[in-house]
């Protein structure tokens, strides 16, 4: 099957950021370039007035399948996934069983085919079960396909746990990524420790809780020279720390996710559950932090942690309700506010959202290069549109930029050379 | 006259006008609870429900008879006693009650924030009797109106609020309604029963008791949460109680006719020495009785909305 995408700006960070039309051929990319012919026989896909980039890729989902299907399966979720412009998603390993063995793994790819919409890219466990203890086996994990390791949801807090899961990873090269929380310092909270808290009288999680791991885990990363990713940064303390590790030359990558960068504790105000999300939403200083990294490079990708619940574990109190929100729907349209507050252009938002969390993992996507798999978005930047839970494909519901009027939608994407979407 | 809304959730959102008016209607309503009927038909044809997910007395029996003063029906639902051990969540137990066509569902909950949740999605009314470490607001009323009837203005008025203010919903509701009044609010306990930015609510804050009692006209005691041990707070209770119980010593730093509040139980002995707690200064009883009124007049001001 041939598709000619024309007419539109093309833009694949560091290759290419003007008008161009895109050749796709047998599933990858042809031919890039300015008045490509439509060969016979072709499907033409009219741009004009759009940009063509690489599809998205998202370091960090939760699909929930197998285990928690009430909430998200690997079919919605990577439904969810291609309506928000993301070709290829990489599922925590925190699923019921956990994906900490080949057969898990396989179960995930198998659906994840069977669904045929965006790429999966399952994450195992660092350790069995993810309780923290005994290595999970990394080298099968590899061979069955995942590509990095994380107890997501659960940091490591066994700091020679932690070591070992650095130093044995090298011989797979694969990227430890971890969740940073000292369970000591969040113990019973459930929001940002600071003002809000104080007033709405909820046990708050320090921006320490964060700081002290991340700390902790660029040591061990000096250590040992294993790769190590850090998920979800919330803090001014990790951005800091993050950036002198890398002037040093430690291996380190990390991720933030457009409510660490957009929203602050005054969100929870109301008891907003849709505002809870482990780490939590933090300060003024802290967002303007997030943004700094993103721009300076401390910071690697947009990921957007998505993590669907159902409707009645939200619908709840605070203090009992699931951390997480979904964020695959909007992670577009969140990033590009960035570009209009001058903080990001265009082209750093997009290389967020492709080539950078792809070479974190070591990914061969979020490029349009001559012989990559075609895999890509069509955006309108200019279309406005309301964010409607209802309207989602995902099964959760669960944000809070429920009514945000955003500019910049997701109108095709498409994997393999296939359109998957709309 | 009415207060305009539904529920009452918190001291926080109420202006000064909202609060004067309760006081008052509740000064009407103590002289019902001085007669020897100490009924009026008010509420007659109303159902209150007492939701009570944490244990209590105090609280519970003061709504329970403010509700009965004002002839309505009550029913008194413990969480242990329910279908809450099986599993139930609050939005499903509420929607049940209120399927009894409930009017006021008056509710204690360890969540701070539970009875916010239950308001959004009821038509009965919502009063808040303490939720989490978030508020309580009828206490910081009842605890006004025993002010007010002791000591007249407000303004300028000198309180120190001493103990756990990091998880106390009476501490919050009484900061956030005595600030709004006017009054000058010392908070004092050790650094690590402080909250974040404390002081951005309007008051100063001390970490000796000694100078924290310094002038002031009232003293209010945090009951010391021995259950919340564990977490380390504090070395040990002998210390606490050395540094931070109120002693007739320290009564002399502050104002000769200086009042002393409790909203209960007291820890003899720990946060209070017995012969504070029993002395001419303690205006801990008066705040039972008064509760009763002011429970009334919130009742009949929230009924009045609808």
């Amino acid at each position: 099957m041939t598709v000619v995408i024309h007419k539109g700006r093309v833009i694949d960070p560091g290759r290419i950021n003007g008008p161009a039309d895109v050749l796709i051929q047998d599933g990858k990319i042809a031919q890039v370039g300015k008045g490509l012919a439509v060969p016979p026989g072709a499907t033409a896909l009219d741009a004009t007035g759009k940009w063509v980039l690489p599809g998205f890729v998202d370091l960090h989902v939760h699909l929930r399948e197998p285990g928690f299907e009430y909430k998200e399966t690997i079919q919605t979720g990577t439904a969810a996934a291609v309506a928000g412009g993301f070709t290829s998603v990489c599922c925590m390993p925190n699923t019921s069983p956990v994906n900490d063995n080949q057969s898990v793994t396989e179960f995930i790819l198998d659906k994840a085919r069977a669904a045929g919409l965006a790429h999966v890219f399952p994450i195992g466990a660092i350790t069995k079960g993810s309780e923290g203890k005994e290595l999970a086996e990394f080298g099968e994990l590899k061979d069955a396909g995942c590509v990095a390791v994380s107890d997501d949801g659960k940091p490591v807090m066994n700091g020679m746990v932690m070591r070992r899961a650095l130093e044995y990873a090298r011989a797979f090269n694969l990227t430890v990524v971890d969740h940073c929380e000292c369970l000591h310092l969040s113990e019973g909270g459930g929001m940002h420790e600071g003002l809000v808290a104080t007033e709405l009288g909820l046990s708050g999680v320090p921006a320490a809780a964060e700081d002290v791991m991340v700390a902790r885990n660029l040591a061990l990363a000096e250590l040992t020279g294993g790769r190590l990713h850090l998920a979800h940064l919330s803090t001014a303390g990790s951005v800091r720390m993050v950036r002198e590790a890398k002037a040093r030359g430690i291996k380190v990558t990390a991720e933030a996710c457009p409510h660490h960068f957009l929203l602050t504790d005054e969100a929870v105000r109301e008891f907003n559950t849709n505002a809870k999300m482990n780490p939590p939403l933090r300060s003024r200083k802290d967002v303007d932090a997030i943004k700094a990294g993103l721009k300076d490079g401390t910071i690697d990708a947009i990921a957007t942690d998505h993590a669907p619940h159902a409707d009645f574990e939200k619908l709840r109190e605070f203090d009992y309700a699931p951390f997480g929100i979904v964020g695959l729907e909007t992670a577009w349209g969140l990033a590009l506010t960035l570009v209009d507050e001058g903080v990001l252009s265009v082209e750093q938002v997009v290389a967020l959202l492709t080539v950078q969390p792809a070479r974190t993992f070591g990914l061969a996507k979020g490029t349009l290069a001559v012989g990559a798999d075609a895999d890509v978005t069509i955006v309108d930047p200019d279309a406005q549109w309301v964010v409607e839970p209802e309207q989602f494909r995902s099964k959760g519901r669960n944000t809070p930029f429920a009514g945000w009027k955003l500019k910049g939608r997701v109108t095709t994407t498409i994997v393999g050379g296939r359109v998957v979407y709309p | 006259m009415s207060l305009k809304r539904k529920d009452l959730l918190g001291i926080q959102d109420l202006t000064v006008e909202e609060i004067q008016l309760v006081l008052e209607t509740a000064e009407s309503f103590k002289e019902v609870t001085g007669r020897e009927i100490k009924k009026v038909p008010t509420l007659r044809g109303k159902t209150v429900v007492n939701l009570f997910f944490e244990p209590s007395t105090r609280t519970r029996t003061s709504f329970e008879l403010a509700a009965k003063r004002l002839s309505a029906d009550v029913i008194n639902f413990a969480a242990s006693a329910s279908s809450v051990v099986k599993g139930e969540t609050l939005l499903d137990t509420a929607r049940n009650i209120e399927a009894m066509q409930a009017d006021f569902i008056i509710l204690r909950h360890p969540a701070a924030g539970a009875p916010n949740i239950l308001a959004r999605l009821l038509r009965a009314s919502v009063i808040n009797a303490g939720d989490g470490g978030h508020e309580h607001p009828t206490q910081a009323l009842l605890d006004l109106y025993t002010l007010q009837e002791k000591k007249r203005a407000f303004k300028g008025l000198r309180l120190a609020i001493v103990g756990d203010i990091a998880h106390s919903r009476v501490a919050r509701s009484n900061i956030y309604a005595l600030v709004k009044m006017g009054a000058e609010v010392r908070v004092a306990g050790p650094p690590t029963m402080m909250p974040q930015e404390i002081e951005r609510l309007g008051v100063t804050l001390f970490h000796n008791l000694d100078e924290a009692l310094r002038g002031v006209d009232v003293i209010m005691m945090l009951r010391l949460q021995l259950e919340r041990q564990g977490i380390a707070l504090f070395p040990s209770i002998r210390e606490y109680s050395r540094l931070y119980c109120l002693t007739p010593e320290r009564m002399k730093l502050a104002t000769p006719d200086v009042l002393v509040m409790h909203p209960g139980p007291i820890n003899r002995g720990v946060e209070i020495a017995p012969e504070v707690a029993d002395s001419v200064s303690s205006v801990i009883l008066d705040q039972v009785t008064n509760g009763v009124a002011v429970r009334m007049a919130v009742l009949y001001l929230l009924s009045g909305a609808k």
